[in-house]
């Protein structure tokens, strides 16, 4: 299959995902603000932080507020990462390989782009159904793509590029809670900090598949099902055995055994969450845990670049 | 107003002799179209139009960076080609693409029509297409022009001309095989009373001639289609044309020049390509040979290719027969080599670097039309009889400053065919655009592409002008074998 091609299912998928976990930030906040007591404002600006560019948001909006916050992460063209830039370039991606992905996957993620951008020309209530509609259009392209396409490399890159990108949000969704408790340690075992656990289980549609688990809500057991869980498709340790899977359908190789950098780096990520315990991940601290994994998740992503995607340069 | 009292007024109509009496190969499908109501009629022209944007089937608008498709807009009335005028179109394109062939051949070798004196050294010399590169250059099979997309018109007296030859990139054969698909649902019951020659084998046509070229003794050469990328306005084309035949698309940041091969990029590393259906222009090809700035092709190409180890369909070099003052001499390269006489004629063209015909051009302003040597498109053209006097003059400046790049031709009133406007019928002009591949053997794919121009009594058809397009019917000859004609679906 040609690098390029490769390339783009990969990063179609990336940004299809990446536009659904911003919606599920938003989303989470939402819920936290209309539960917090009267008086209290839910915090918008450690969303502007985990998402990556606050000298930009400072710039062109001051304040981190819910319009400002929704405004910036949603539809603003001018950033990157926003749902609706997202779109624009998993567009683009698809557009690019449409003869090699099936029709149906490009009507999908056209639609989805369109809703998106009438939405963007409205304004958008924070009751609004909106965000749900992203999460639900994102799912509805991951399966089209799951029942259209044959499970060739193509797919498998694709799949590849879902599930690194859904681990590095994962942890960046867990990071938000981190943030959000920080000024107020005292909370911590409170009534309001279960609804705020239980809003962030929501938010990666995890409450019930956590309650059949474990029934109580703790803060630890929340942070392993979201890290350690085997089974659940949102917890990072799921997204990187189903990366690894794919890794090695590509490659032809066997799992255990590397044979490029980037079942190597991928396979000692994995490996290692296979044997960490949550008492362990809290020793090191679980800001500090969740920002090594996102940089491991990163360096992952770099390999895959270099191994499949770019090749040396040849001199004639 | 009703089909029956559609007026063809007084020009050529391809489905009328006159009000309320079709021709006869267009007659099924009058009485069909009897039969249905302007209202029925219009939904089958927007269900049309849908369908081919749910195809796909769209160009990029350039100027709109939204991302903009929109389809060419499509009319459900047909063109119906009767059986005789077909039979002799084929023969007459066969003849044109054989003997064009031979030219590109020669004049980039022996050019002995030069040394003979049939045309004139200096016109290859100063024309744009004539690519010094090529000189000493054989291609597979002594074959330049794999694929070509030639434009014809018909005027007031039902005479075909050939207006261009098309010999570099000519596009559009994607919207014959899609219209096509459109039109079966819009008129069933006439594919099921009419024999309709069959365009759906176009792709398996082309692969046959690409895989043709592929150099000897490999067992499974690799063939693909290279695009500009997604911003070309035939973009859909392409990768259109890549998944109907199952080859790789490719654009060239995906190829490199390596070990004297040319390779694509894989996930699994290099891998050598034999055959590139190119729709990219000869000057983007390979930028040591030819445009320095080219981000589009590769490095080192031409030199492959000059080595045989790599084709290129169509071959660079072609561009010199798009030309319109070598167009010109179409007739005397049919004489001087094939020994025959031309079948389909030229349209009468003015040289102007021939001083009586410069005379005659810049006298007759009023009545020509002008076109530029070597512009495409519609663009660089000054349609005499709709211009105003500064337009003429301006254009009359420009023949006495650069004679040798002025053509001019009478201006032909081209046929006409009913479309539907609004909820009326109307006559509009009509190009058709056959495309032909040139592999083991020539192959006329049956119909081709007509435009139709859709502004009120607009001559000119081209996309970029607010022309629009009609499936072509081509009614199967009784004596043709029973598999040649329609499946019936």
């Amino acid at each position: 299959m040609l690098s390029r091609v490769a390339e783009s299912i990969f990063w179609l998928n990336r940004y299809v995902e990446r536009a659904e976990n911003i919606a599920r930030f938003i989303d989470v906040n939402l819920n936290l603000s209309l539960d917090s007591p009267l008086g209290v404002d839910q915090q918008w600006s450690p969303l502007v932080n985990t998402s990556g560019d606050q000298s930009f948001f400072k710039e062109h909006y001051g304040e981190a507020n819910v319009e400002t916050v929704i405004q910036f992460l949603t539809f603003d063209t001018r950033y990157r990462n926003s749902i609706l830039s997202c779109l624009k370039l998993a567009r683009e991606n698809a557009r690019s390989v449409r003869e090699i992905i099936s029709s149906e996957m490009w009507e999908q993620v056209n639609d989805f782009y369109m809703m998106v951008k009438d939405a963007s020309v409205t304004s958008i209530s924070e009751y609004s159904p909106f965000f749900n509609e992203v999460k639900m259009a994102s799912h509805l392209f991951a399966g089209v793509m799951n029942a259209t396409m044959s499970h060739n490399e193509g797919w498998h890159f694709g799949e590849m590029g879902r599930m690194i990108e859904r681990a590095d949000k994962t942890a960046r969704i867990l990071d938000v809670k981190y943030y959000i408790l920080l000024p107020s340690p005292r909370d911590v075992g409170t009534p309001l900090d279960d609804l705020q656990w239980i809003a962030l289980l929501k938010s990666v549609s995890g409450y019930e598949m956590y309650r059949k688990r474990q029934h109580r809500i703790s803060p630890q057991e929340v942070a392993s099902f979201l890290i350690l869980e085997r089974e659940f498709p949102r917890s990072i340790q799921f997204c990187l055995l189903q990366t690894e899977r794919s890794l090695h359908c590509i490659t032809g190789g066997s799992q255990g055994v590397w044979q490029n950098p980037v079942e190597r780096e991928l396979g000692k990520l994995r490996s290692e969450l296979d044997y960490l315990t949550i008492e362990e991940i809290t020793k090191i601290g679980l800001h500090e845990f969740l920002d090594q994994t996102e940089i491991s998740l990163n360096s992952v992503g770099e390999r895959i670049f270099e191994t499949f995607f770019t090749l040396e340069p040849v001199h004639v | 107003m009703q089909i029956d009292t559609y007026d063809p007024g007084d020009f050529y109509d391809e489905l009328f002799e006159g009000v309320g009496t079709p021709r006869s190969q267009a007659a099924p499908l009058i009485n069909r179209i009897k039969s249905l109501s302007i209202d029925e009629l219009q939904q089958r022209q927007a269900a049309a139009q849908s369908a081919l944007f749910k195809l796909g089937a769209t160009f990029n608008v350039y100027s709109d960076n939204q991302g903009t498709e929109r389809i060419l807009p499509f009319d459900i009335i047909p063109r119906v080609v009767s059986a005789p005028d077909w039979e002799w179109l084929e023969r007459g394109l066969k003849q044109r693409i054989r003997a064009l062939n031979l030219f590109l051949d020669d004049i980039y070798n022996d050019q002995n029509i030069l040394k003979d004196g049939v045309i004139p050294a200096e016109i290859i010399q100063s024309s744009k297409g004539f690519l010094e590169p090529c000189k000493g250059f054989s291609p597979p099979h002594g074959i330049w022009c794999h694929i070509t997309g030639t434009d014809l018109v018909r005027d007031r007296d039902g005479q075909w001309y050939v207006l261009e030859d098309n010999l570099r990139c000519p596009s559009g054969v994607s919207y014959v095989l899609e219209n096509r698909r459109v039109m079966k649902t819009t008129f069933p019951l006439v594919f099921n009373q009419l024999p309709i020659m069959p365009v759906d084998d176009y792709p398996s046509q082309l692969l046959e001639t690409l895989l043709n070229l592929a150099p000897s003794g490999l067992p499974d050469p690799t063939v693909v289609v290279m695009t500009p990328g997604t911003y070309n306005s035939a973009y859909f084309e392409h990768s259109f044309l890549a998944q109907q035949m199952g080859i790789e698309l490719v654009e060239g940041r995906d190829l490199v020049v390596a070990d004297g091969y040319l390779q694509m990029r894989t996930t699994k590393g290099l891998q050598r390509v034999d055959v590139v259906y190119r729709r990219i222009d000869d000057d983007f090809l390979d930028p040591q040979a030819f445009r320095s700035d080219s981000m589009l092709g590769v490095p080192g190409l031409m030199e492959v290719y000059r080595q045989g180890r790599v084709a290129l369909a169509n071959a660079p070099g072609t561009g010199v027969a798009d030309d319109k003052v070598i167009y010109a001499y179409v007739p005397k390269m049919v004489e001087y080599y094939l020994n025959e006489e031309q079948i389909i004629p030229n349209v009468p063209t003015y040289l102007c670097w021939e001083p009586a015909d410069q005379a005659y051009v810049l006298d007759h302003l009023d009545e020509l039309v002008v076109k530029a040597a070597n512009e495409s498109g519609g663009y660089g053209m000054l349609i005499g009889p709709h211009a105003t006097e500064e337009e003429r003059a301006a254009f009359a400046e420009k023949i006495s400053a650069q004679p040798r790049n002025y053509i001019a031709q009478p201006t032909l009133t081209l046929s006409r065919v009913p479309t539907l406007v609004g909820d009326r019928f109307e006559g509009c002009h009509v190009d058709l655009r056959p495309y032909i591949l040139y592999g083991k053997e020539i192959y006329v794919s049956p119909g081709g592409f007509t435009r139709v121009a859709l502004r009120k009594g607009s001559l000119v058809v081209n996309s970029s002008q607010g022309g629009g397009g009609k499936d072509t019917w081509v009614i199967a000859n009784p004596s043709q074998s029973p598999s040649q004609q329609q499946s019936q679906s």
